[in-house]
């Protein structure tokens, strides 16, 4: 099932590009499974994937709904934990930290979008951004200063005092963007972040995560739409928990493909 | 991630929720209130119970004759003294009466050395007493040595209290009360004045000053204090007391004042030590502590109900911070997502509940001092400090309490499980 060719291919072509300065990759993910439920109403959602991404990929995660690429999401963010399998963020394994180091994790190598956005109501776009790095103890001042930073890289600058309700779905997700990438993670997790956008968000949301991208910052993304994946430099697909196919659609060390402009 | 910022997010989710953060509150106010008040109320009542037997004379036996064998009737309880018990309950043929002679060996200071002063007292009651034209039925006429004002607490306004030589002279002067004054004489001054007592002619020397009277008591104030042979003569006869007051040097030595006191008339009685007293000394002290170890528990009474009412508070708490961890788990799971500890959502869940109820505690304080100015029931409510301390401290842990379990609840969610909460 597993195309070993392409996926080595791959593998070396990042570790040739990446090896005198990235040692460890940024993600690596052996032999997961994932198995809810019990007896007769047992759910495989995923069946032994293993995955390598190195400092500055763009991988785009595709598959059909009941494919298993949210529950392969979840698990990469630290959100769900596997029934068996191998986990290491920047060469730490996941499964043998504890509760308080977990959180440590999520806050500062970890940076998730969400599909629905979840910023929380009642909260400025600027606190929402400012909210990671508050956990993860940074002072008033240069919190400010950073979330400030970060709106401003998604061309937020002058909607920091709106609440999430005044804001469209394009500018929620854009404050999500700005939230999960404030604290300079190592990895950013986007789970279909512009699955509830129309055309013109989705371009902005894109646009966004191509220049992050373009400045070094490994994303993983997943998406079901071709336009999205489009943006990727590499395309892994899964099936029933496998992953079937892995594409490289540009080198680890270029700049993202940016289909989008060249198609219109 | 500090306090201060879990205190930040503990109140932007109070404020959120303002009716539903108010109406809980409300609940914690209304059992501190209570609590403080209702002690307050008891307090007030307990001490206004002692002031009203401490009116009547500190530091003071009364020793009265007591006819009924060791039946000794009700009323005083720890009062009364029994030192034969209660075995000998049949009829007796030796009772005596308690006479002039009793008083004196009283004063006999190297055998009762806790003994201050005795006053030998014969009482009249209802003496119809006239003055030009007006009359007055006084309820009670005393008659007693000078020693009897300090011991039985009265105190002249106006002129001034006889002296031993009145006594001896058996003159017929008489000191009277608040009520009898203003029934006789108006707003005249009756100061040197002739007044008949039940047709004996008596000179008023003084007039004590207002002892006001307590509530269901007899009007403490409608009496006549008059030298003892002068009533003897005129109205109860030289036969026997009525009663012998006797004042202790001190409260704490009324005890041994009452052993020394009984020592003395058990040998003038004949009593032995299996035989009932044909006498009855009521202790004041005693009667004192009686009384407020009765009040002490009604007031604890008081603070259990409205204990109650705190708990009630405690547990509207637990259930609002039920269903405000219900409806954020949502936003529960987003917090944790993006790198929020355990202790953080601990943290910011359990003092939301710590401020809900510290601050329905603090205005329940307030509430019940500003409740306390006022009379509640007759009674001036006095507020102990140590409830304050105690039910502001029980508000606050009723908070740590009840809030951790929700809190807990909220902290130890997974986040992928918050998260998928709708």
């Amino acid at each position: 099932m597993k195309p070993p060719a392409k996926r080595g291919e791959a593998s070396a072509q990042a570790r040739r590009t990446t090896a005198h300065a990235e040692p460890h990759p940024v993600l690596r993910v052996q032999d997961l499974f994932m198995i809810y439920g019990e007896g007769d109403a047992q759910v495989q959602a995923l069946r032994g994937v293993s995955l390598d991404v190195y400092q500055g990929d763009y991988v785009a995660i595709m598959g059909a709904s009941g494919s298993g690429k949210s529950t392969l999401m979840n698990i990469l963010g630290c959100l769900d934990v596997p029934t068996s399998g191998r986990y290491l963020i920047d060469g730490v394994d996941v499964g043998a930290l504890d509760e308080r180091r977990l959180a440590i994790l999520r806050n500062r190598k970890i940076g998730f979008v969400f599909q629905s956005f979840n910023l929380i109501p009642r909260m400025s776009a600027l606190a929402n951004v400012e909210l990671p790095l508050t956990y993860g103890g940074v002072g008033t001042a240069e919190r400010r200063t950073r979330a400030l930073a970060a709106l401003d890289q998604v061309g937020l600058a002058d909607r920091i005092h709106h609440d999430p309700n005044q804001l469209s779905g394009g500018q929620q997700q854009r404050v999500a963007v700005a939230r999960a990438l404030v604290t300079a993670p190592a990895l950013l997790l986007a789970d279909e972040p512009t699955g509830n956008l129309d055309t013109k968000s989705t371009a902005d949301v894109l646009e966004i995560l191509d220049q992050l991208n373009d400045s070094g910052r490994t994303i993983v993304l997943i998406t079901h739409e071709d336009d999205v994946a489009a943006h990727a430099k590499r395309v892994i697909r899964l099936v029933d928990g496998q992953i079937i196919d892995d594409l490289r659609q540009a080198p680890v060390d270029g700049p993202p493909p940016r289909p989008l402009k060249a198609a219109r | 991630m500090n306090g201060l910022e879990i205190l930040r997010f503990a109140l932007r989710g109070l404020v959120a929720n303002k009716l539903r953060s108010a109406l809980t509150t409300l609940g914690i106010l209304i059992g501190v209130a209570a609590v403080i008040l209702l002690v307050a109320v008891g307090e007030g009542s307990s001490r206004s119970i002692t002031q009203n037997i401490q009116r009547l004379g500190a530091n003071t036996l009364t020793i009265s004759p007591s006819f009924s064998g060791g039946g000794g009737g009700g009323g005083g309880g720890g009062g009364m003294a029994r030192p034969g018990g209660g075995q000998n309950s049949g009829p007796r043929t030796q009772a005596r009466p308690l006479v002039l002679a009793d008083a004196k060996a009283l004063t006999d200071k190297t055998q009762l050395p806790a003994v201050k002063s005795v006053s030998p007292v014969v009482t009249a009651n209802s003496a119809a007493a006239t003055h030009e034209g007006a009359s007055h039925t006084i309820s009670q006429v005393v008659g007693t040595y000078p020693s009897y004002f300090e011991a039985a607490n009265k105190q002249v306004a106006e002129g001034q209290y006889f002296v031993n030589a009145d006594v001896v002279a058996a003159r017929k002067i008489v000191v009277i009360g608040k009520t009898v004054a203003e029934a006789l004489f108006g707003r005249t001054e009756p100061v040197g004045k002739a007044i008949a007592i039940s047709g004996v002619p008596y000179t008023v020397v003084g007039v004590l000053k207002e002892s006001g009277s307590a509530g269901g008591m007899q009007d403490a104030d409608d009496l006549a204090i008059a030298p003892l042979p002068a009533v003897q003569q005129s109205l109860t006869g030289f036969g026997s007391l009525g009663s012998i007051l006797v004042q202790a040097t001190s409260a704490s030595a009324s005890g041994d004042a009452q052993s020394q006191i009984t020592a003395v008339l058990n040998q003038r009685h004949g009593i032995t030590a299996t035989g009932s007293a044909d006498y009855r000394i009521l202790n004041q002290a005693t009667l004192q502590e009686t009384v407020s170890t009765a009040t002490g528990t009604f007031t604890v009474l008081l603070g259990a109900v409205a204990a109650i009412s705190l708990l009630v508070g405690g547990i509207g708490i637990t259930n609002i911070m039920l269903v405000t961890v219900t409806e954020r788990t949502r936003e529960i799971g987003i917090r944790k997502a993006i790198g929020a500890s355990r202790g953080a959502i601990l943290g910011q869940f359990l003092l939301e509940a710590t401020l809900l109820s510290l601050v329905g505690g603090l205005t329940g304080v307030a509430v019940a001092v500003a409740g306390a100015q006022f009379t509640i029931a007759g009674i001036e409510p006095v507020i102990v400090p140590s409830s304050v301390a105690l039910a502001l401290g029980v508000s606050v842990g009723i908070g740590l309490f009840f809030g951790s379990y929700p809190a807990n609840r909220a902290a130890k969610l997974r986040p992928i499980q918050a998260l998928r909460h709708e």
